[in-house]
């Protein structure tokens, strides 16, 4: 297979629906680079309380502070330029409760994404940031009838104090590492969710994250609270048109699941390969509640993600499910992090990821029981597929595990497609794309299928996108 | 202009010549069967028809229909209407069966045009029953746990759904039993048609009594060395092959 040489030509993958971008006049425009004076001028424009600027500044400092995580991460992070990146860029407007009323260019850029046909189709509430504050946010008369609030952070703060200041900080701390401390300095949009105990929402509510403008860097910060007994789907896309220059989008989101309560957080990021997208996620069970990841990773130049769930409550349950795809000049940085904190806590863990050209994918788990625990299970599989001879994948799983009253399972397979089966296909009438296509399909099927249907055919369909930009 | 032909081919691999001047011409509508000794270059004649990457042409033609086929890459081949049955089939990990015919048939369908879901399911259960292949074999990933055997029978599955114009059999009896065999036979000789040809390569003379050749010919040393009609199957597994190479060496 003569793909490695091709697969060069894939950073120029047609990102048809997200490459794209208008000229926007911003109301408000931090400017380059990162002082104080960036963060009073952010919380100046929110009108934001003493608190949180406060919770802004100690948070600039322990940025500042920390290194760059080189010396176990991707040396490609020192490539961000931090003085050179736009920090907060806003029209100027609340969000709209209805598309009409949205800006042109921002009302356009959601339709090309289709975003206001899926809400008609699916979703119970849509919230749709463009750049650093959302565009529009609206939920339907039932959902909210029940309670239920889906607003964007600012407004969770301003409107919500009392829920959103128990909570926020509080799963993923400033201090967690570089990055969550960045983004608690100079966080803007991302969504804040409360579901009151017993409410199991339907449909899912969707956010979905567009970067418009170069070299800037997007910020959400992200707070879903789900009471007792309650069920919540939240899904998040996101895009970026593709710049010569880095784009950073760094984004932090908490969850907090109270005793019974479910939450799936899906992910399905489309990110072109200017962005380094370095996001923590985390989320809190009680007793007896769920959490499940379920992250696609597609593009970008970089990312560093591994959700995690810390089991605090006696028999909750954390799950993540991931889907990695590095392409030629991509690195996805992947896993996950489980944190047993009671007894009968259980946790599964199941990554694949596809490194196409020299694309390079890495697992990193971490899976922790505690010695003074009884009777928690871990099952983790991570699985990679390689498609050319220059492809890399690494794994480091750390499973900590004290005390002999576990049960715990670890399996990894690394596969490469051959150049026999590629052959074999071809010989069928396939053509390569289609062929390499088609086994990747294969090898991440059962994952898709955890997706909701809407998304496992969007994820079919980017799958294929990328293949054919890859074998050229 | 209707047939495979093959014209003084030369191929090698690894800088090795195997194939050293072969010629044959395969028309519409005729079985032809090749036997030779191990390492004669059956196979390898099988994959430069098909295309296969290791294999360097220096110099010859292969025409199908009178297209160079040649000039084709490896999925261009298949389409135009050339079918291998390998002789060790891929294993496709997490792939199925029914996908991958799906995706096979739809990849012949011009751009736009979707296969007809419930026609097609009909169809490759008929074939499944024909060929004595049981129905859940739809759902396992392509050859991935087969038998020996089984990976053969689907190779004909595959021919049976896929109508090529000319197909090349590669030991699709090696590893049948007895029953087996007969069965791919019948599926053979159902798609025996004035509009379709044959290569059949085989070491056993007793695949050519269900499968009854019109030509037969050796394969020696990366050549035709010698031609005839089904009889010369029987002659050769009587006298073997260093007969018809000894009477090669005397005539040239
Ligand atoms: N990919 C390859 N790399 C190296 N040598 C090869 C390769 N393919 C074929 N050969 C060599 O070419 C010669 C012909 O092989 P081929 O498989 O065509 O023989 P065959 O006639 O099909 O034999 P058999 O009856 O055993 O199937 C052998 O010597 C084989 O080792
Ligand atoms: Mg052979």
């Amino acid at each position: 297979m003569n793909t490695d040489t091709d697969a060069a030509a894939s950073i120029d993958i047609d990102r048809d629906k997200g490459d794209f971008h208008y000229d926007v006049e911003y109301k408000h425009d931090a400017g380059r680079g990162l002082t104080e004076e960036t963060i009073d001028y952010i919380a100046g424009v929110k009108g934001e309380d003493r608190w949180i600027t406060d919770f802004r500044k100690r948070a600039f400092r322990i940025f500042e502070d920390k290194p760059m995580p080189t010396h176990w991460a991707s040396e490609d992070l020192k490539a961000i330029n931090f003085d050179e990146i736009r920090y907060y860029l806003s029209g100027g407007d609340a969000p709209k409760r209805s598309w009409e009323d949205v800006p042109d260019e921002m009302k356009e850029t959601f339709e090309r994404l289709g975003i206001p046909e899926q809400e008609r189709k699916f979703l119970a509430g849509v919230e749709a940031q463009f750049d650093s504050e959302a565009a529009y946010s609206n939920i339907k008369a039932a959902v909210s009838d029940q309670g239920v609030i889906f607003v964007n952070s600012s407004e969770g703060l301003a409107k919500h104090p009392e829920i959103f200041r128990k909570w926020f900080g509080k799963v993923i701390p400033s201090g967690d590492n570089k990055f969550s401390a960045l983004n608690s300095a100079v966080f803007s949009g991302g969504s804040f969710i409360y579901v009151p105990p017993g409410v199991k929402v339907k449909h899912p509510l969707q956010a979905y994250f567009r970067i418009n403008a170069e070299q800037f860097g997007q910020f959400e910060r992200t707070l879903i609270i789900v009471d007792e007994g309650a069920e919540l789907t939240y899904m998040e896309g996101c895009t970026a048109p593709k710049f010569e220059t880095t784009t950073l989008h760094s984004a932090v989101v908490e969850l907090v699941a109270m005793k019974d309560a479910k939450i799936q957080y899906i992910t399905v990021q489309n990110w072109s390969a200017n962005v380094f997208n370095l996001v923590t996620k985390r989320g809190l069970a009680h007793e007896n509640a769920e959490i499940r990841w379920i992250d696609c990773n597609i593009g970008s130049r970089l990312t560093m993600k591994y959700p995690g769930v810390i089991m605090k409550g006696r028999k909750a349950r954390g799950e993540v499910i991931s889907i990695a795809l590095a392409n030629d000049g991509q690195h996805q940085d992947t896993g996950a992090k489980m944190i047993h904190a009671a007894d009968e806590t259980t946790s599964n863990v199941v990554s694949k990821s596809i490194s196409v050209g020299k694309g390079r994918s890495t697992y990193r788990g971490q899976v922790h029981i505690p010695k003074h625990l009884k009777g928690c299970k871990n099952n983790t599989e991570c699985d990679a597929l390689l498609i050319n001879a220059a492809s890399r994948t690494d794994t480091y799983p750390a499973i900590t595990v004290r005390g002999n009253q576990h049960a715990t399972q670890h399996e990894a397979s690394v596969s490469q497609v051959s150049e026999e089966q590629i052959f074999y296909m071809q010989q069928r009438g396939l053509s390569q794309a289609e062929a390499i296509s088609l086994s990747v399909n294969g090898f991440v099927n059962d994952l898709v299928r955890e997706f909701p249907m809407e998304y496992s055919v969007e994820l079919k369909r980017l799958i294929d996108l990328e293949m054919e930009g890859s074998v050229g | 202009m209707s047939s495979i032909e093959i014209k003084d081919l030369h191929a090698s691999v690894d800088g090795n010549e195997i194939l050293r001047g072969l010629t044959l011409t395969v028309p519409k509508g005729e079985v032809h069967a090749i036997m030779g000794p191990n390492g004669s270059g059956k196979s390898t004649l099988a994959k430069v028809m098909a295309g296969h990457e290791d294999y360097q042409v220096s110099s010859g033609e292969v025409l199908l229909d009178g297209k160079n086929l040649l000039e084709m890459n490896v999925d261009a081949r298949a389409r135009a209407g050339l079918f291998l049955a390998f002789q060790y089939p891929a294993e496709i990990p997490g792939v199925s069966n029914a996908n991958f015919l799906r995706a096979a048939l739809q990849a012949r369908l011009p751009e736009g045009e979707e296969i007809d879901a419930v026609a097609f399911y009909k169809q490759m259960y008929d074939r499944m029953d024909e060929l004595g292949i049981d129905r859940k074999f739809t759902g396992r990933s392509v050859n991935e746990g087969f038998s020996g055997g089984e990976k053969k029978r689907n190779e004909i599955l595959q021919m049976t759904m896929l109508e090529p114009k000319y197909a090349v059999l590669d030991e699709t009896d090696s590893g049948l039993d007895i029953d087996a065999l007969k069965v791919v036979a019948e599926g053979v000789n159902a798609m025996r048609s004035p509009e379709r040809g044959f290569l059949v390569i085989t070491h056993y003379q007793r695949l050519l009594d269900y499968i009854v050749p019109d030509h037969v010919h050796v394969l020696s040393g990366g050549r035709i060395i010698r031609s005839g009609d089904k009889g010369l199957a029987l002659e050769l597994e009587e006298k073997g092959y260093d007969w018809v190479k000894e009477e090669q060496l005397a005539t040239t």
